[in-house]
């Protein structure tokens, strides 16, 4: 078709690619088949293994190299004589600035995290270049188009916050296998593994400011280094009064599920030839496992969880103590799901295979070739009338998996700004804060940075400079925004007070907004947490090496929440528990959500993609829309076609177990006004 | 489970796709053979598309030599004079999808489309052909048919932003999950020949209007003796004239196939790469979904237009 007019836009344009990856590979190659000649194209990753069956740029020999230069060269073969440009870098580094993008015609986004979309929606809305947004998700994949001041941005909708659970479900009550690998990843991995000053999602914390009256009287409260024995465990397990509304867990003991050499042995030899540190540890091997697809008994997963832990001692001691779960760690991955199985047997959960485990544990993209070249046809397609300047022609086009209306591609009229958007529209935000519990860090970590996505932030009090990042201040400042983070906002040298206004700036983002402050008169800040009771008991007799490890690991970070418990060796029976519960007595987190509602705006879930998180299980900051009378106005959603209906499970669908990552790595799915992070 | 398990390097190279249609479905693909006639850069794609997705063989079928046109959307052709010249599309094309993916067997054959017996189709599990004319689509879907196995079969047809798929699986069980009951779905399915000749009398007016149109244009260069694809805008005033023709032969009036449709079809033979990319996509996705025997298959047309950016599902085999 390629009219006269459609290829001299074409052919003048210089277009920026942000993301060479699985919509990248394939839109670039549309791209440069459709006649573009200048493309410029960022992307800060290097191939993969798992990215050839899909990014059809890159060969086996390719891995480890950049994924914009690879795929630039690629595409040069079919494509000799047009401008490409690769950057091997994160499209958040700073040279990629307002005027860098400003030198382009349209950006097109091929990325697989919420972050540097939003991070790219502000740089296109300050340097004012119109943006064509997308992704996908199996068969799923949508593409939209923004254009400042015409059609909404990026963030002027809602997106779905990821599937999040109840901190108690994952503690005390799960009852779906991703609760347990939450468990296994979040709380027993980084607890082990991880970096003792590092709060994770689960906010799993032993100094929590006040504890509330409602608790009950903790059976195991304990000093730290007080050994459990199993009856105690047992004793609980007996009280009816605990068990009562929910499914018992059942203890699981090494001594029934080990090979009785085993438990005499401290685990069997390593004659693993490994070379310390390398993610490539596994214990599979060496325990006859070969297939990740296969469904481990008990006695397979607690053999690998054994062993696997014991290999993280012999072989990566250097990493504990700052080990972050990885989905490409196979040890990590082994111990995740070897954990997360034990637990799920002890509360009767089915079991799943190292496969599946990985899958939930790494939030791993469901990707197929076809979803991404679509999506890319489509972004082609409304990138050449964005340089037509077609505005009556921009399409919100959504790839279904099953027929709405006989519609499996289905356009929709972008919709009209939002009003209240924070991000296009600088309608001020409204924070409930209590400003006497509350820190300067707590406001950059859980507002700033978490909700409002900036990068190198600046808060402003009035005339008075608060907090501030950057290359070029000097130690004396440095010094003085340290000491401010950690004071309380009624603190500071500008107090932050009930009615004070603040402004929030991102220098990068060119993003300036204003805070209105609340002083919020809850007191008491719950954590759920505080009372639940995890237990590991390990007998030292049988596992001396794993239990002066774990010992010396846990002896300062574990208090009351978190009880390590060990037995003393003359018992008899070798106890290997992994559950955990909590006392609390339906606790009620809709109507006491803890510290902070930022409200005014359409809420954005931390992170999503492949980057997502299915553990902010308990986001300490409460979002609700504004009330404003804004809101009604703003949605003026031009509602002529239906709504496509993505969400259709009624239907049709895959395995319910899948359908909470499915979720999560929906980023654009508009959803409904109203979303809590809990 | 059936048959043997996947390999490792399997499992490391399909894993994200597996995480969608699982280990049962990769081993079904692994085992099945696809052949592919006349690729230009919808089939181009889609070969890439199944190629990556590690179907068993894909044998390719276009013994049109290489020129600077046939590149024109096919990124599988690379514009090297001294790699192309005297080579046949297939040939080239063989090469770089082997490329894409080493599990995959890929090779051609040589000859006519239209000759080939029923032996030949035999072979293979699916049948897609693009770039064709109407009696060869015609004698191709009969033959497969005749076939005791089912042997599925697809053609492809794309001018400038417009394009069609048409599937014929014949009858095709499929389960598919409703609440937590899986319940066993059969789909019965029109030849080519039923579904290109139905009267349009019957067939609702909100039909996509390319249904007709492309039939038109089909019609036409058959007449003509035209090759596939092989109009201009200069047919016009001919191609209108057919149009009411065939209009007046169904009594239906002409303002069902609209004269700025037909001109862009005409004009279309030129193929514009995005609408490739997508109805190359959505026959990937159909072919895949057939073989691993996962999902509700579309029946039995499929649109794509790139003016209105509707994908269009267009089910004429009730109405015949």
């Amino acid at each position: 078709m390629a009219t006269q007019q459609q290829q001299s836009a074409i052919k003048g344009a210089k277009v920026l690619m942000v993301g060479a990856g699985g919509i990248g590979c394939e839109l670039l190659k549309t791209l440069a088949l459709s006649g573009f000649e200048d493309i410029h194209i960022i992307d800060m990753d290097t191939i993969e293994v798992s990215n050839l069956n899909r990014q059809f740029l890159f060969r086996r020999s390719h891995v480890g190299q950049s994924k914009a230069k690879v795929a630039r060269d690629a595409v040069l073969r079919f494509r000799p004589h047009i401008n490409i440009r690769s950057y091997h870098a994160n499209v958040k580094n700073p040279e990629f600035d307002v005027d860098f993008f400003k030198q382009f015609d349209v950006v097109l986004n091929g990325l697989d995290n919420l972050d540097a979309r939003r991070h790219v929606n502000r740089l296109c809305l300050a340097a004012d270049v119109p943006l064509v947004e997308s992704g996908t998700t199996g068969f799923l994949g949508q593409v939209t188009v923004h254009i400042k001041g015409k059609t909404e941005c990026y963030e002027c909708q809602t997106k779905p916050a990821p599937k999040t659970y109840p901190v108690c479900t994952i503690t005390s009550t799960p009852t779906k296998f991703v609760h347990c690998i939450v468990w296994a990843k979040d709380l027993l991995f980084a607890k082990l593994f991880g970096d003792k000053n590092q709060d994770n999602d689960l906010n799993v914390r032993s100094n929590n400011s006040a504890s509330s009256s409602k608790e009950t009287e903790d059976v195991f409260e304990r000093s730290e280094d007080e050994d459990i024995e199993h009856s105690n465990i047992e004793a609980a397990l007996s009280n009816e009064e605990t068990w009562k509304n929910r499914r018992r867990p059942r203890p699981i003991y090494s001594k029934d599920v080990l090979p009785e050499s085993l438990t005499q042995q401290n685990g069997s030899t390593h004659n693993c030839s490994v070379t310390d540190g390398d993610s490539m540890v596994s214990v599979m091997p060496s325990l006859g496992l070969k297939n990740p697809q296969e469904l481990w008994g008990l006695t397979q997963n607690s053999l690998v969880f054994i062993e696997a832990l014991m290999l993280f001692f012999a072989k990566r001691k250097k990493e504990i103590g700052h080990l972050t779960f990885d989905k490409d760690d196979q040890l990590a991955v082994e111990f995740v799901t070897a954990a997360a199985n034990i637990r799920a047997e002890s509360f009767g959960i089915p079991l799943h295979s190292l496969f599946e485990a990985k899958g939930i544990a790494g939030n791993i993209v469901h990707a197929v070739a076809t979803t991404n070249a679509i999506i890319a046809g489509l972004i082609v397609i409304e990138a050449i009338k964005v340089l037509k300047k077609d505005v009556d022609k921009f399409r919100m086009t959504y790839c279904l998996e099953h027929p709405s209306k006989k519609l499996l591609l289905m356009p929709i009229e972008p919709y009209e700004p939002n009003p209240a958007c924070y991000v296009c529209s600088k309608t001020p935000l409204v924070l409930e804060i209590n400003t006497r519990k509350s820190k300067l860090r707590d406001l950059v970590d859980r507002i700033v940075k978490a909700k409002l996505g900036m990068n190198l932030p600046l808060i402003m009090h009035g005339n008075s400079l608060l907090y501030e990042v950057g290359d070029d201040l000097d130690d004396i400042m440095v010094a003085n925004y340290n000491a401010n983070l950690e004071k309380y906002l009624s603190e500071l040298p500008s107090p932050i007070l009930n009615g004070s206004i603040l402004t929030v700036e991102d220098l990068q983002q060119e993003l300036s907004c204003k805070i209105n402050v609340k002083h919020r008169f809850y007191s008491e800040i719950l954590n759920p947490v505080s009372n639940s009771v995890w237990f590991l008991i390990i007998l030292p007799s049988t596992f001396p090496k794993l239990f002066h490890f774990i010992k010396s690991r846990n002896q300062d970070e574990l208090s009351s929440d978190i009880i390590l418990g060990f037995s003393n060796g003359l018992i008899d029976l070798s106890i290997l528990y992994l559950f955990c519960f909590c006392h609390r007595e339906e606790f009620d987190e809709e109507k006491e959500p803890e510290g902070m509602v930022l409200s005014g705006w359409t809420q954005s879930p931390a992170t999503n993609g492949e980057s997502a998180s299915t553990s902010n299980n308990e986001n300490p900051v409460d979002v609700t829309e504004s009330s404003s009378g804004s809101e009604t106005a703003s949605k003026k959603r031009k509602l002529s076609e239906p709504e496509p209906s993505n969400h259709n499970k009624e239907t049709e669908n895959v395995e319910s177990e899948d359908d909470d990552i499915m979720e999560v790595e929906n980023p654009m799915m508009v959803s409904k006004k109203k979303i809590r992070v809990e | 489970m059936d048959g043997e398990e996947l390999t490792e390097q399997e499992t490391a190279l399909y894993d994200r796709q597996i995480r969608v249609w699982g280990a049962g479905a990769q081993r079904r693909l692994s085992k099945s053979h696809v052949l592919v006639s006349g690729i230009k850069g919808t089939v181009a794609e889609f070969c890439k598309n199944i190629v990556l997705a590690g179907v068993g063989s894909v044998t390719l079928l276009d013994d049109r030599l290489v020129t600077t046109e046939a590149f024109n959307a096919n990124f599988l052709i690379l514009p090297d004079e001294n790699a192309y010249v005297g080579k046949t599309v297939a040939e080239i094309c063989c090469d770089s999808l082997k490329e894409f993916n080493p599990m995959v067997h890929v090779s051609i054959e040589k000859g006519d489309l239209s000759t080939f017996g029923v032996d030949f189709f035999e072979k293979f599990d699916v049948v897609v052909i693009g770039y064709s004319s109407r009696a060869t689509k015609k004698a191709v879907n009969e033959k497969c048919r005749n076939l005791a196995k089912r042997v599925a079969f697809y053609t492809v047809d794309c001018r400038g932003s417009c394009g069609e798929i048409f599937i014929d699986l014949k009858n095709y069980k499929y389960t598919k999950k409703k609440l937590d009951e899986t319940v066993e779905c059969e789909l019965m399915f029109p030849s080519f020949e039923e579904a290109v000749s139905a009267p349009w009398k019957p067939i609702p007016r909100r039909t996509a209007k390319l249904y007709f149109a492309m039939r038109v244009i089909e019609l036409f260069e058959e007449t003509e003796g035209r090759k596939p694809g092989e109009c201009s805008l200069s047919d016009l005033p001919r191609v209108l004239k057919l149009k009411k023709e065939l209009c007046e032969g169904n009594s239906v009036s002409e303002k069902h196939i609209p004269d700025s449709l037909l001109e862009r079809l005409v004009s279309g033979n030129t193929e514009f790469p995005p609408a490739c990319a997508i109805i190359g996509g959505i026959l990937g996705q159909e072919v895949i979904k057939v073989i691993s025997g996962k999902g509700e298959p579309l029946k039995n047309f499929f649109y794509f237009d790139a003016e209105d950016g509707k994908g269009v599902i267009e089910d004429l085999s009730n109405k015949l």
